[in-house]
């Protein structure tokens, strides 16, 4: 019999959904075209399927369908938004507002745009991973062009406060972009509502295919322009140039078809099942944490602090069965643990300890119960053998161990 | 990454996991680390009154490198001369759980530990304790 094999980890990528692979295939065989040929049916059938594509994303998140640029991904959403915005608007100002919870594309888009001659304020988050909006607002200055804020973070599923900071925005008349990648698909994400003006996602995390992601870019009110990182054949409005991805597109569409319709339902059961797992395993171990605002988070997501286990060392205990990630950096060169949760405040010994696991489509409660009983059993072994746990229940305060560090 | 049999067979089934008196004059613990670093190890030993290790134990907080690491290393220190206990290099360890690049810190931490251990041990027991020879910086 095959081993179990439990996949807790959506926020990293999601398997796409059999449906989107069955409307992608004909893309790969029978409809070859390239989207730029004009001149023969090849061509007329892969533009039409993009532009349903177009369509499909479109209405998922209630804008046009022409302010849909695709990309091959978020990362490269990000980018184009950030420096794009940056080349753009130069002549208003050159600085940008981000957090430093932020996402790598989002956070070194903004470090080339330094060395470009850009300014950038990383803010600091709050104790639950929100943005402050005072300090938001107190952060704006007469030469900022752009504030750069997630919907939901990666690696905790906080939402932040969206429409504030788009009322923050309009009334200093500074762009908005948001890095969307985990709640489109997820949750209602509307840009127009919240005023936001650029927004990136992408398709591997909403049971779509990988290698093809979308900015949504708002073109009446302000009508928002992009200088192109990508030179080429002009496609996608001039703002992105190379041959469209067409099964790509064509996935992605059917993927935010299917998460339109499935979305209420899914969100429901699945922060249902998170919940279960969340306050089973708090029940049932001693000094669990829970990393992020447990009310502005996304249903589908939990991170965890197991205190005195080390993050790495208990996945080892089940990672061949089951799927999770962890914000200990033990195999990383630096030996940092996750930012994110440093900036939420976290000690560095509770981000070693800690533990994301992210629901979906896929998940059944199963699923769940398996975890439960993996964790239970793995995070008691940790602590069998964790000697700051014996120190921890035998009453030594750790501050005032003499630590060797190395 | 995919790990070794032996690093994973000391990783779910560890070896002499345990705590030792550490006011008895016969054992020495070395404690390294640091749970900001996200590794602690706790190493101890017991000697016996002509300077051979009769027993060890540790407990480590880390990944399954530093854990497989430290539960060889008790299993090494076991029938050793406090000597020889000291001439336990890393790069034994790393060679016989065929550590990755990344985990080779679990080693040096292991060394470490055990270099603790004995001096801990020395100190105790009033004798000499030799002068460092190895730095890893």
């Amino acid at each position: 019999m095959a081993a179990k094999k439990i996949y807790l980890d959506n926020n990293a990528t999601t398997p796409t959904d059999p449906r989107v692979v069955d409307t992608m295939l004909p893309y790969f065989y029978t409809m070859p075209g390239n989207a730029a040929s004009r001149n023969h049916p090849y061509g007329w059938e892969a533009e039409e399927g993009v532009d349903y594509a177009r369509e499909q994303i479109a209405k998922l998140i209630s804008v046009e369908p022409k302010e849909i640029i695709f990309t091959s991904g978020a990362t490269e959403s990000d980018n184009l938004a950030l420096k794009g915005v940056f080349e753009m608007y130069r002549r208003k100002g050159n600085h940008i507002i981000t957090l430093k919870t932020e996402h790598k594309a989002v956070l070194d888009s903004c470090d080339k745009i330094e060395k470009m001659g850009g300014e950038v304020t990383y803010l600091d988050v709050q104790r639950n991973g929100l943005v402050d909006l005072k300090e938001l607002e107190a952060a704006i200055k007469d030469n900022t062009i752009l504030i750069s804020i997630m919907w939901a973070n990666n690696e905790t599923g906080v939402i932040q406060p969206m429409k504030e900071i788009g009322e923050i925005c309009e009334k200093h008349g500074v762009l908005f972009m948001s890095d969307a990648t985990q709640a489109v698909g997820k949750i209602p994400v509307n840009p127009k509502e919240m005023g936001i003006h650029l927004m990136a996602f992408t398709g591997h995390k909403m049971y779509g295919p990988k290698g093809v992601g979308a900015l949504f870019v708002n073109r009446k009110k302000p009508r928002v322009k992009v200088t192109a990182q990508m030179d080429g054949g002009g496609h996608e409005r001039g703002m992105r140039s190379g041959t469209l991805n067409v099964p790509g597109i064509v996935g992605f569409g059917k993927a935010a078809e299917i998460c339109q319709k499935e979305m209420a339902a899914e969100a429901e059961r699945l922060s249902k099942l998170r919940d279960k797992l969340e306050s089973t395993l708090m029940e049932r171990l001693e000094e669990v944490y829970i990393n992020g605002d447990a009310e502005n988070r996304m249903p589908h997501v939990t991170n965890l602090s197991f205190k005195h286990v080390e993050g790495e060392g208990l996945m080892m205990t089940f990672n061949q069965n089951m799927a999770v990630s962890s914000g200990s950096a033990c195999t990383s060169a630096s030996l940092e643990p996750s930012y994110v949760l440093i900036a939420l405040g976290l000690g560095d010994d509770l981000a070693h300890s800690s533990i994301r696991f992210s629901l979906g489509r896929f998940t059944t409660e199963e699923d769940i119960d398996y975890a439960i009983e993996a964790m239970v059993k793995g995070v008691n072994h940790m602590r069998d053998l964790s000697p700051i746990w014996e120190m921890y229940k035998d009453g030594v305060d750790l501050e005032s161990v003499e630590w060797t560090e190395h | 990454m995919a790990y070794s049999e032996k690093l994973l067979d000391h990783f779910k089934n560890p070896r002499n996991v345990g705590t030792m008196d550490k006011s008895d004059k016969k054992v020495g613990t070395g404690l390294v680390g640091a749970p900001e670093c996200g590794d602690v190890m706790r190493l101890q030993i017991q000697v016996s009154d002509n300077g051979v290790i009769e027993d060890a134990k540790f407990k480590t907080f880390g990944c399954g490198s530093a854990i497989a690491s430290s539960s060889l290393a008790t299993e090494w220190l076991k029938g050793k001369s406090l000597d020889d206990a000291m001439s336990i290099d890393n790069m034994d360890i790393v060679e016989e759980l065929a550590l990755p690049p990344v985990k080779i810190h679990c080693s040096v931490l292991a060394e470490d530990a055990i270099k603790s251990a004995v001096k801990d041990y020395r100190v105790k027991n009033g004798l000499e304790v030799p002068v460092e020879e190895k730095n890893h910086g």
